[in-house]
């Protein structure tokens, strides 16, 4: 008895990390019962979505800012890579450092006088820097290919194993993406996630608590630049070329569609959005012709009927019930 | 007067041309409840969004602890110690009640984004340590049973009480109250009051913004009364009573309406 009391407590007080280890759990076992390399290419094209949705959702979701230039960054750090390695031949993981180290000096330089603005502002600022980044793709043939893109990336490879299948690289990105997975849920468990919520909130009443606005806005945004750029960096490797089809303005807003479909400031939503959005149009591929439209009601659909996104949105309202049932029975009592 | 935490001299502040304080000067002594009254538009709001950062003062000196804190950002101010409440309730309605009183442990809680993302042991600990102050709070403001639930469900006078919580959790070394009792009935009023009290007792040191004239009388030791953005009058509660300056501004109004 006093062992299953101890074990209650175990799983109450971890049930995070534990929820963590089973969902590597369930990843790592994924291959064996899905061999399937075309639905194994889902998981990963899933897993460096996560990585990039899981940063730019501290930055709509909990720091309650807009960026529709995300696509960008993740942009900047796959022709990074692309062009470090396959250009000058660079070896892979320095470059993939080199590249975001470079994204967050690229972040901070646009953060700093752009989030000081907020709302319309900051959404026509990075979507700006979207177009312009999407242009340079385009139009700077001599370094970037041009429309065609780069091709002749090389897979990555630690030792002597090379990441150069979709089952090799499923367990690579996954491990990207689960760490990136505990580092957000570790920053939302303190007061830096709390500031953020803060923040998000209300930042009259977060700067009299004692949170530097300016300065978290702009960390949190270096931070999501950061993720997209090294999620943009395993992509290039993974693919094995660039172009700039994938880094346009409108994957910008797909990425804000699955924090959207995740849900503002839940990290587990996360997970969901990008798989939802991710997976849609190989269930629709019928449709494919119509997929922006379809991207579109969902936003829309969802932000009339949950404006604080899909999956937080439907545990907000159950939170809510619950609280009220609690509050009727006090009352009654 | 040389002793006091706080020392307001000759704070002017205006807007689009138009005073909205002029030259105020008062000081704050520790432990003592500071009531600062006046009629609407009399530069109240102003002056306490002055002391905390919110908006900048045109002139003059706000001395803490010695030292001037004219036109410091809202941020740092409160890592000097200084915690405020919002005339309109400014909680965060989608945190539960434990998260919103949190975060009135921002400055302690004080982890660099870096530090928090790689969580380790000593800010897991510290972490843990905030949960328990913030719960004794909780406690000391009756919301304990009520801490998971998401602020937003409470009733009014509970969202006040959080909102109180989320001020006081830090153990303050001066607490802004703007008007806490605005839009509460006469029972959590009362409440209200008892807790003030209570904070008094326990040493707080306090500045109350207030139309309740009853409860200002009741609870404070030191008034001060704005009328127009010009201190008229200041003293004991009883002394700013028969005050014919008060009388006239702002009791004297009052009674004439009532």
């Amino acid at each position: 008895m006093i062992g299953w009391e101890k074990a209650k407590f175990f799983v109450i007080r971890h049930h995070t990390g534990l929820m963590v280890c089973g969902l590597a759990l369930f990843l790592a076992l994924t291959p064996l019962v899905m061999d399937n390399p075309y639905n194994l290419g889902i998981l990963n094209l899933i897993g460096l979505y996560v990585i990039v949705v899981l940063g730019l959702n501290l930055f709509i979701g909990f720091a309650g800012q807009i960026s529709l230039g995300h696509a960008a960054f993740f942009g900047l750090g796959a022709y990074g890579s692309a062009i470090l390695t396959a250009t000058y031949g660079f070896p892979a993981w320095p470059a993939m450092i080199l590249t975001a180290g470079a994204m967050a000096l690229v972040a901070l330089a646009l953060g700093i006088p752009t989030l000081r603005l907020s709302g319309h502002y900051l959404a026509m600022a990075t979507l700006g820097f979207n177009y312009v980044v999407d242009s340079i793709f385009v139009q700077w043939d001599a370094v970037t290919g041009g429309p065609s893109g780069l091709s002749g990336v090389p897979p990555l490879s630690i030792g002597g194993l090379t990441f150069d299948s979709d089952l090799k690289f499923h367990y690579l990105v996954w491990t990207f993406a689960l760490v990136a997975l505990t580092l957000c849920l570790n920053l939302v468990r303190t007061g830096v996630g709390r500031g953020l919520a803060a923040l998000g909130a209300d930042e009259v009443a977060a700067a009299a608590l004692g949170v530097d606005v300016q300065r978290q806005k702009n960390g949190v945004f270096v931070l999501s630049a950061v993720m997209a750029s090294v999620a943009g960096s395993l992509y290039a490797h993974y693919f094995g070329y660039v172009n700039p089809d994938a880094f346009s303005v409108f994957k910008s807003l797909d990425l804000v569609i699955m924090v959207v479909v995740g849900g503002l400031g839940s990290v587990w939503g996360t997970l969901f959005g990008a798989s939802f959005i991710t997976v849609l149009p190989h269930f629709l591929g019928f449709l494919e012709t119509y997929m922006d439209i379809i991207h579109g009601v969902i936003l829309v659909v969802i932000l009339i009927f949950l404006p604080q996104g899909f999956v937080s949105g439907l545990v907000d309202i159950i939170r809510i019930r619950w609280a009220r049932r609690r509050l009727a029975m006090d009352r009654q009592s | 007067m040389g002793g006091n935490l706080l020392e307001i001299s000759n704070l002017s502040k205006n807007f689009g041309g138009l005073p909205a304080l002029s030259e105020v000067s008062f000081g704050v002594e520790t432990g003592q409840v500071t009531a600062l009254i006046g009629p609407n538009g009399a530069g109240k709001t102003t002056l306490i969004n002055c002391l905390t950062g919110v908006i900048r003062p045109d002139g003059g000196a706000i001395r803490f602890k010695g030292a001037d804190i004219a036109g410091l950002p809202a941020h740092r101010v409160a890592r000097l110690g200084i915690s405020r409440t919002f005339q309109n309730l400014r909680i965060f309605p989608r945190l539960t009640v434990l998260d919103n009183v949190l975060c009135g442990l921002t400055v302690q809680a004080g982890a660099s984004l870096l530090e928090a993302l790689f969580l380790p042991p000593g800010l897991r600990h510290r972490e843990r340590r905030l949960k328990l102050t913030a719960l004794e709070a909780l406690d000391a403001f009756g919301l304990a049973d009520k801490a998971g639930w998401p602020v937003g469900v409470l009733a009014y006078g509970d969202k006040k009480r959080v909102e109180m919580a989320r001020a006081f959790v830090s153990q303050p070394v001066l607490t802004l109250l703007d008007e806490p009792v605005a839009g509460l009935n006469a029972e959590e009023t009362a409440t209200v009051a008892t807790f003030i009290r209570q904070m008094r007792l326990a040493g707080k040191t306090m500045i109350l913004v207030e139309h309740d004239m009853e409860m200002v009388m009741g609870i404070s030791d030191h008034v001060v009364v704005l009328d127009g953005g010009s201190r008229i009058a200041q003293g004991t509660p009883d002394a700013v009573r028969h005050n014919p300056l008060v009388i006239e501004a702002y009791l004297g109004r009052m009674s004439a309406t009532a």
